[in-house]
């Protein structure tokens, strides 16, 4: 098992009385994308900013790239690339030269041509950066963190303020680093951005992280039982169910759910119920927790329905 | 040591920051030279200063040359430091390689660079269209002078800069600093005509002593041109407030 790229022990971070990170603990690993996720002023920036070097800590152990942040020097810093939360390059140079004076931090950076091609500005090289479109401004500070051929990459809410369109383009942009074999730290606050792009997820609510997974199990997901639902035809009330599964069911916004661990066999027995007595249940849906209702409960600190 | 290679890429991004912005353009090169017609224009005769007596265009160019250095050095830098601090510019710098010192020298040397550009232009101005003169023997101590000072005024301006919390607010905040000194040390208002209370306040501050610098090789032909006492005072101001700026000096944005 290699060393991990990041690794954090009971990191902690107040300023004054608040307490903005509360021990937490975070492992990534080579080449992979991992995304903090969490309501605004759960702790995210603080924690990425600490990583990257900015801040100091109160405790805890950080490892980045095999080095202590707070000690780290330009050799460590030529290893990282960084994507601000805001951050806007001088309005009057052009993408070429920021690229160029990027490149010229770097003791190993790509090449402009091809980092300019990885983001998709080519087009816009002669451009000046004040007038690009948030998109392209956002594709610009990306191919700045990647000019000098960094092994991981922070990402600090990369799409917020963005329409749909993009943000999808951005999307792209980010998982190409997974091909271009980058390990990513990526935080955010929509859940969709951690659904497309992470391997794994870890979950902050002030300051603590109360879930970690992949997209798959994060909150026992997997583990979550399915809710069968259906609207009651006429005159039919849950309690004229079998009672297995009136034990089970629940009226809510006019529609029965059923909740299962077992969806096979409730499905089997409502089927038989529902075909003795000629009733359709025509809108009868299945369904798992959304990434969204484990998220939500997550950060609303509920828990999952047993 | 500073990497060279580095500086100087720096550097040519700094210099097409400064002549690319059209309120570098206007207020630190335009402004000055509009400034100088104005007064040479209005103001005739002659005026008594350092116990001679010169004809008041003798006595405008060094004054006006002070107004293009300081703008150069301390306001356009402290403007623009201010402004690429709370863009998050300066912080994002600080996640490369690129050490500090060349951060911040590059911008000091786009200053220096930028005030003797300054100074050539109002001299050549001054020769063209008033006949103003400075003699080879005190030349060098006119470019020290211009030096000097756009140094020293590069130091205040990184010391303002950690006193302004927002890019609006750094116009106006050097400009209230300049103005009123301008007008008690001589640079737009001959110094004869200034009440001795009024000079003996511009006396703390290094405006007044910049201005003086740069006139002595104007007016007295014979020396090497240079004012040492006066100089030294710039100079003076120009370390404490390095001093002051290395201890507080600030990278990353104030309103996030």
């Amino acid at each position: 098992m290699t060393e991990p790229i990041i690794r954090v022990k009971g990191l902690r971070k107040a300023y004054g009385e608040r307490e903005v990170v509360g021990g937490i603990d975070l492992e990534v690993r080579a080449g992979e994308i991992f995304a903090f996720l969490g309501p605004n002023g759960a702790g995210k920036t603080t924690s990425v900013e600490i990583l990257e070097g900015y801040r100091s800590r109160n405790a805890g152990d950080v490892s980045v790239l095999g080095e202590d942040p707070a000690s780290s020097g330009r050799e460590w810093r030529s290893r990282i690339g960084v994507v601000l939360q805001s951050c806007t390059m001088p309005g009057e140079l052009t993408v070429g030269e920021l690229f160029e004076l990027y490149a010229s931090y770097y003791p190993h950076a790509n090449s402009v041509d091809e980092t300019l091609e990885a983001v998709g500005l080519q087009e816009q090289r002669s451009v000046r950066a004040q007038r690009l479109s948030g998109g392209q401004q956002r594709r610009l500070d990306v191919g700045l963190a990647l000019i000098g051929d960094p092994e991981l990459v922070f990402l600090d809410e990369p799409t917020t303020g963005f329409d749909p369109s993009a943000r999808h383009h951005a999307w792209e942009v980010i998982s190409n680093l997974r091909e271009l074999g980058k390990t990513v730290f990526l935080t955010t606050h929509y859940m969709e951005e951690a659904q497309f792009l992470a391997d794994r997820v870890a979950v902050i609510v002030a300051g603590q992280i109360v879930s970690e997974g992949t997209t798959q199990t994060l909150g026992g997901r997997d583990r979550a039982p399915s809710d069968i639902s259906f609207t009651p035809p006429a005159g039919v009330a849950p309690s004229q169910l079998p009672p297995e599964l009136a034990l089970a069911a629940e009226l809510r916004d006019g529609r029965i759910h059923l909740q299962s661990q077992h969806p096979a066999r409730t499905l089997h027995a409502l089927a038989s119920w529902a075909v003795d007595r000629d009733l359709d249940l025509e809108d009868l849906t299945v369904g798992r927790p959304s990434l969204e209702d484990v998220y939500l409960q997550l950060t609303e600190g509920g828990e999952l329905r047993p | 040591m500073i990497d060279h290679r580095l500086l100087a890429s720096q550097f040519r991004c700094d210099l097409r920051i400064f002549w690319r912005s059209p309120q570098s353009r206007y207020f630190t090169v335009l402004l000055p030279i509009v400034f100088l017609v104005i007064f040479a224009a209005i103001f005739k005769g002659r005026t008594r200063v350092d116990g001679q007596v010169v004809d008041i265009t003798t006595y405008y160019v060094p004054g006006i040359m002070t107004l293009g250095i300081i703008s150069a050095s301390f306001v356009n830098l402290t403007q623009a430091i201010v402004a690429q601090r709370e863009s998050g510019v300066l912080k994002r710098a600080r996640a490369t390689p690129v050490p500090a010192s060349v951060v911040i020298a590059s911008r000091a040397a786009v200053g220096v660079i930028v005030a003797l550009i300054m100074s050539a232009l109002l001299l050549v101005i001054g020769r063209v269209a008033y006949g103003v003169r400075v003699p080879g023997s005190t030349m060098p101590g006119l470019i020290i002078a211009v030096v000097v000072g756009a140094a020293a005024f590069c130091c205040i301006g990184f010391a303002v800069s950690t006193r302004i919390g927002t890019a609006e607010a750094a116009a106006p905040v050097t400009n209230l600093i300049v103005l009123p000194l301008y007008f008690i040390s001589g640079v737009f208002v001959p110094e004869d005509q200034i009440p001795s209370f009024l000079r003996g306040i511009a006396a703390v501050f290094p405006i007044r002593h910049l201005a003086q610098a740069l006139r002595i090789p104007f007016i007295h032909p014979h020396g090497a041109g240079i004012a040492a006492g006066d100089l030294l005072i710039v100079a003076a101001w120009g370390t404490v407030a390095l001093v002051l700026a290395a201890r507080t000096f600030q990278w990353s944005p104030r309103t996030a």
